[in-house]
């Protein structure tokens, strides 16, 4: 996670509003706070580096700690490793159980996020494309479940669940993460079929194609910008997500990522195995961390979106 | 055209419809229901009892703390948030050094910035709490060795294990682990103002932190409102819930310290054995985050600028 080293690239392509400064002469006004913008450069810098170490600091703090062994870690705990102790990282995959809450996760977030985008699209085509009767009373329906405090519904659906055989199983999850990640996912959607020509359908339409085969082999390839930022929206909420398995999903062996680390943090405190919970952590962290620094701008423009809309 | 639309329109809407209507619109029903009960979780068998259960919270402490705590996390977690977001955006992108003819100019790697304080938000909130929670630990976490390694030996303090500090400990990983997302959407906000605007103010003389207060603020107006209910649903819910049950002893201690709405609830129905009183409290949460929402949106309520 060498951060730092990808500060000289980005900064030598020029900004947006850098390129047209070179346009015409001296701007009015400019000569008369010159001196002052050095200072107000000087502390912007001053105050930005400051943030980015207390940001980075702790993720390199753990990456560190996750090679050392108990003693380094509770003596010293910002000197370097003795050596690289990997066997942590072995132990915690192996018996700390990380490979197999990878695992759970990977299914869980790859059925529901699958499901989110096909029932997702759907609904949102429908609302967005179609008078009905009810059209404008289901969209808000769907769209208040984004300020509606979940765990209110949780405390009944514990006991929908349980009667329906489907607590502490990953299907039965991945039910649940479809269905709270509609709301979200129906206002995005609808929002980006408003914004697509009608003319294109419409030519499919007396072409002869059923409204269902437009949807698919005409709209939702349309749509694929719109599909990929919620879909990355998504992703990173059911990856990350923590409560609704908290409350919903408590047999060991079903435990996803983020359940299962804390659980570690609590079996591994009276274990006193703090590497390997550090080596859990970092391994946990990694592939979010890679994959965000390679698709790093889509990942912005998926988590922002919903916000600028 | 017409032809099977009703139809179309049915077995589209079909799926996603059952599903929410069944995981979360019938649970929310139902729990405004069940706080009319006496219903335990345990047993199937419950009666109605009228207004017992909130006649049950006005005289319960622990209530009226998780209370005081949500709101402060509702009020006071996004002025911090986005008051240090909207400072951290407005040196990014104006606080560069003066350029010829550029009336605002962004600081020299201001992309390396974005990237790196958006580092946190990519990460669960289970694992940044589990991280701050060795970093506050008293005897070995990363701040008080730090703390002693520059000579403060004699500072030492119990962090989460003090009462009057646990809260603020709590608090401080909420902001740290949000801010960069709001760096990186007011960036994006202050980058679609169009240059004129900025050259016009510089025309008529405007310093640059003038032109913040005046154009760079009232045009970020709906992006900051929508992130201002976003953030407070967020210190409500789910974020606060992950950093108070995980990071704190108890979970909500020490001394309910730093209990909050969401975590009483959890902890009444699936501790406690308590369903129907817990859901009391739930729909408690659900007043004042209808409440927020709406005084935000009203707060904000204006004319829309075109630009």
């Amino acid at each position: 996670m060498k951060t730092t080293e990808t500060s000289p690239a980005p900064a030598a392509e020029p900004l947006p509003h850098e390129v047209k400064a070179g346009r015409s002469g001296a701007g009015p006004g400019e000569g008369g706070w010159r001196g002052r913008g050095r200072v107000l450069n000087a502390f912007s810098h001053g105050v930005l580096v400051l943030w980015a170490f207390m940001v980075v600091m702790p993720l390199l703090w753990a990456v560190m700690t996750s090679f050392k062994d108990d003693d380094a870690i509770f003596s010293s705990p910002w000197s370097l490793p003795d050596r690289l102790h990997f066997e942590n990282w072995s132990r915690a995959w192996s018996q700390a159980h990380m490979s197999d809450y990878f695992l759970n996760t990977v299914l869980v977030v790859a059925g529901s996020l699958a499901g989110t985008l096909l029932l997702g699209s759907m609904a949102a085509y429908v609302l967005a494309r179609f008078d009905f009767p009810g059209n404008r009373f289901l969209y808000f329906l769907f769209i208040g479940g984004m300020s509606f405090p979940i765990m209110l519904a949780l405390v009944p659906l514990f006991f929908v669940l349980n009667n329906i055989q489907l607590l502490n199983t990953l299907h039965g999850l991945i039910l649940v993460y479809i269905a709270y990640s509609l709301p979200f996912t129906v206002f995005f959607l609808t929002a980006f079929f408003r914004t697509l020509p009608t003319s294109v359908a419409e030519a499919a339409l007396i072409d002869g194609a059923s409204h269902t085969r437009t949807f698919f082999q005409v709209m939702l390839p349309m749509a694929k910008p719109g599909l990929i930022s919620v879909g990355i929206f998504n992703f990173l909420g059911q990856w990350n997500q923590y409560m609704l398995p908290t409350v919903l999903n408590t047999e060991p062996e079903h435990k996803v990522l983020s359940q299962g680390l804390v659980q570690l943090a609590v079996s591994q405190g009276y274990k006193g195995d703090w590497s390997g919970l550090f080596a859990g952590l970092v391994m946990a962290m990694l592939p979010v961390l890679a994959a965000y620094a390679v698709f790093q701008r889509q990942v912005v423009a998926g988590l922002t979106a919903g916000a600028l809309k | 055209m017409q032809h099977g639309k009703y139809r179309f329109i049915a077995g589209f809407l079909a799926a996603p419809l059952a599903l929410y209507a069944l995981f979360v619109v019938w649970p929310f029903v139902q729990s405004i229901y069940y706080s009319f009960t006496d219903w335990t979780g345990l047993s199937p068998d419950f009666s109605l009892v009228g207004l017992d259960n909130y006649a049950r919270l006005w005289d319960d402490d622990v209530f009226w703390a998780s209370l005081r705590h949500s709101l402060l996390f509702a009020l006071l977690l996004p002025v911090l948030t986005i008051g240090l977001a909207l400072f951290f955006a407005f040196m990014i992108n104006v606080g560069g050094r003066p350029r010829r003819g550029a009336a605002v100019s962004g600081v020299r790697g201001s992309s390396f910035y974005k990237i790196a304080y958006f580092f946190p938000q990519v990460l669960s909130i289970a694992i940044v709490a589990l991280l701050f929670q060795f970093a506050y630990n008293p005897e070995s976490g990363a701040i008080n060795s730090g703390l002693r390694a520059v000579g403060l030996g004699g500072v030492q303090p119990l962090w989460l294990g003090d009462p009057d500090l646990a809260l603020w400990c709590v608090m401080a990983v909420l902001v740290w682990s949000t801010v960069g997302f709001f760096v990186v959407l007011f960036s994006a906000g202050m980058a679609s103002i169009p240059r004129d605007f900025y050259e016009a103010a510089l025309l008529d003389g405007a310093g640059r932190i003038t032109t913040f207060f005046r154009i760079t603020l009232p045009l970020l107006r709906d992006t900051i409102q929508s992130g201002w209910v976003y953030m407070g649903i967020l210190a409500l819910g789910a974020e606060s819930f992950a950093v108070v049950q995980i990071m704190t002893t108890g979970p909500g201690g020490p001394d309910y310290s730093t209990t909050v709405l969401v975590l009483y609830v959890y902890q009444s129905a699936f501790r406690d054995g308590a369903a129907a009183y817990a859901t009391t409290i739930g729909v408690a949460l659900l007043v004042v985050t209808l409440a927020f929402a709406a005084a935000v949106m009203r707060l904000g309520r204006r004319e829309r600028l075109e630009y």
